[in-house]
């Protein structure tokens, strides 16, 4: 009897412990966007050691000795110079009706690329720059561009280029429609889509430095941070909004609308996770 | 006679089996094709409700209607017969990831 009454008083003990000690389940499926930066940049920095964090920004250039002197001489004579321009001229050109993109950005749209995308409470989505930019033309009553290359590359490289250094400073505010954005964000990276069957993290977070056919596959960490690219494979410029839906159609997937809800979640989870690394665009890459 | 009975059970059945075999092997009809065509329309459609079509699928489906544009039903149905299985693919993939993907993330 008195054994009975320890070994019942012992279950009891552990049970209050276990119930102290392990969250409630659905603790753990609560996003916790500061701990995920954390755990993701420390699995990039413990798969390089090597590499210093502000490095990864330049993808594949940071992976490989002879890629980082190729690099080098190209930022001589840098390919997205052109468009460097072009965006600069256009950028303080005014519009039909006298105002500019200056009225539509804080700061006037000088050194404010590290702050988008950015989680707009009035609409309950995310706002990236690209959907800003051609926000700002149909409010001037000029028609949007096309979000994949050309002048929208032209115009975001030009604002990449006046914030070149400072960190992306990504916030997600205390509101479960962000919340939300940030976790869709994170599933769309993750999630295995195509025939062949990846996920952006396929390439990214478990192949980074690898080869797929003759490119050395970017780290995820910093991926955003060099946008917009001239890549020599495009044989241009292309933005965001390119990349992940060439990405799809690599995998044989049937891309989405760029700046659909997915992709901008997307843009904002990748741009969070990277929180603190410098921006380098406009770049270049193969 | 029972040899007799069965042997002619044998042949009727064959007869049978040749008969089935003759007509499966028979062209396709542009009813055949619209109906693979419909089938295969559908299930892409759900698969585009999931965020996960394939370009292969669109592929596929486009042969599918060149072929039956040109008359050619038999490549018409056999092309929707192919966009309807990548169709069904992708549909398992995308509900199959509903939470496969969590055990990816990095933690």
């Amino acid at each position: 009897m008195r054994s009975a009454i320890h070994f019942a008083s012992a279950a009891l003990a552990l049970a209050a412990l276990a119930s102290v000690a392990a969250p409630p389940a659905l603790a753990a499926d609560t996003p916790n966007p500061a701990a995920d930066a954390r755990a993701f940049q420390k699995y990039f920095i413990d798969k390089f050691p090597k590499l210093k964090l502000a490095d990864f920004v330049n993808g594949p250039y940071s992976l490989n000795e002879d890629m980082h002197k190729q690099w080098e001489e190209k930022e001589q004579f840098p390919p997205y110079e052109f468009s460097l321009d072009m965006g600069k001229e256009m950028f303080s050109k005014p519009f039909k009706n006298g105002k500019s993109y200056a009225d539509c950005f804080p700061n006037k749209g000088i050194g404010i690329r590290q702050d988008y995308p950015y989680f707009d409470d009035k609409e309950g989505k995310v706002v990236t720059l690209e959907l800003a930019l051609n926000r700002c033309r149909v409010a001037n009553g000029e028609a949007p561009f096309s979000y994949v290359k050309d002048e929208m590359a032209a115009l975001t490289a030009y604002m990449a280029f006046t914030s070149r250094g400072k960190p992306f400073d990504i916030k997600i505010p205390n509101d479960p429609r962000a919340l939300e954005a940030y976790e869709n964000g994170k599933r769309y990276f993750y999630t295995r889509r195509g025939q062949l069957n990846f996920s952006c993290a396929s390439c990214h977070v478990q192949n980074p430095g690898e080869r797929i056919r003759a490119e050395i596959l970017a780290p995820a960490l910093g991926i955003l941070n060099a946008m917009p690219i001239y890549r020599s494979e495009w044989g241009g410029m292309g933005t965001i909004s390119r990349r992940f839906t060439t990405c799809n159609v690599q995998t044989r997937g049937v891309p989405l609308d760029p700046q659909s809800d997915e992709y901008r979640d997307l843009e904002y989870y990748l741009s969070y996770v990277s929180n603190g690394l410098p921006i380098s665009g406009p770049g270049a890459r193969p | 006679m029972r040899n007799i009975t069965r042997i002619s059970r044998l042949v009727l059945a064959s007869l049978l089996l040749m008969a089935a075999a003759t007509s499966a092997m028979a062209a396709a009809s542009e009813a055949d094709f619209k109906t693979a065509y419909a089938a295969a329309e559908t299930a892409n459609k759900e698969a585009g409700a999931l965020r996960d079509q394939w370009t292969v699928t669109a592929t596929a489906l486009a042969a599918a209607k060149k072929a039956a544009d040109a008359g050619d039903f038999d490549t018409g149905v056999s092309q929707s017969r192919e966009a309807e299985a990548l169709a069904k693919a992708s549909i398992f993939q995308a509900t199959s990831e509903k939470d496969a993907w969590k055990d990816r993330a990095i933690r």
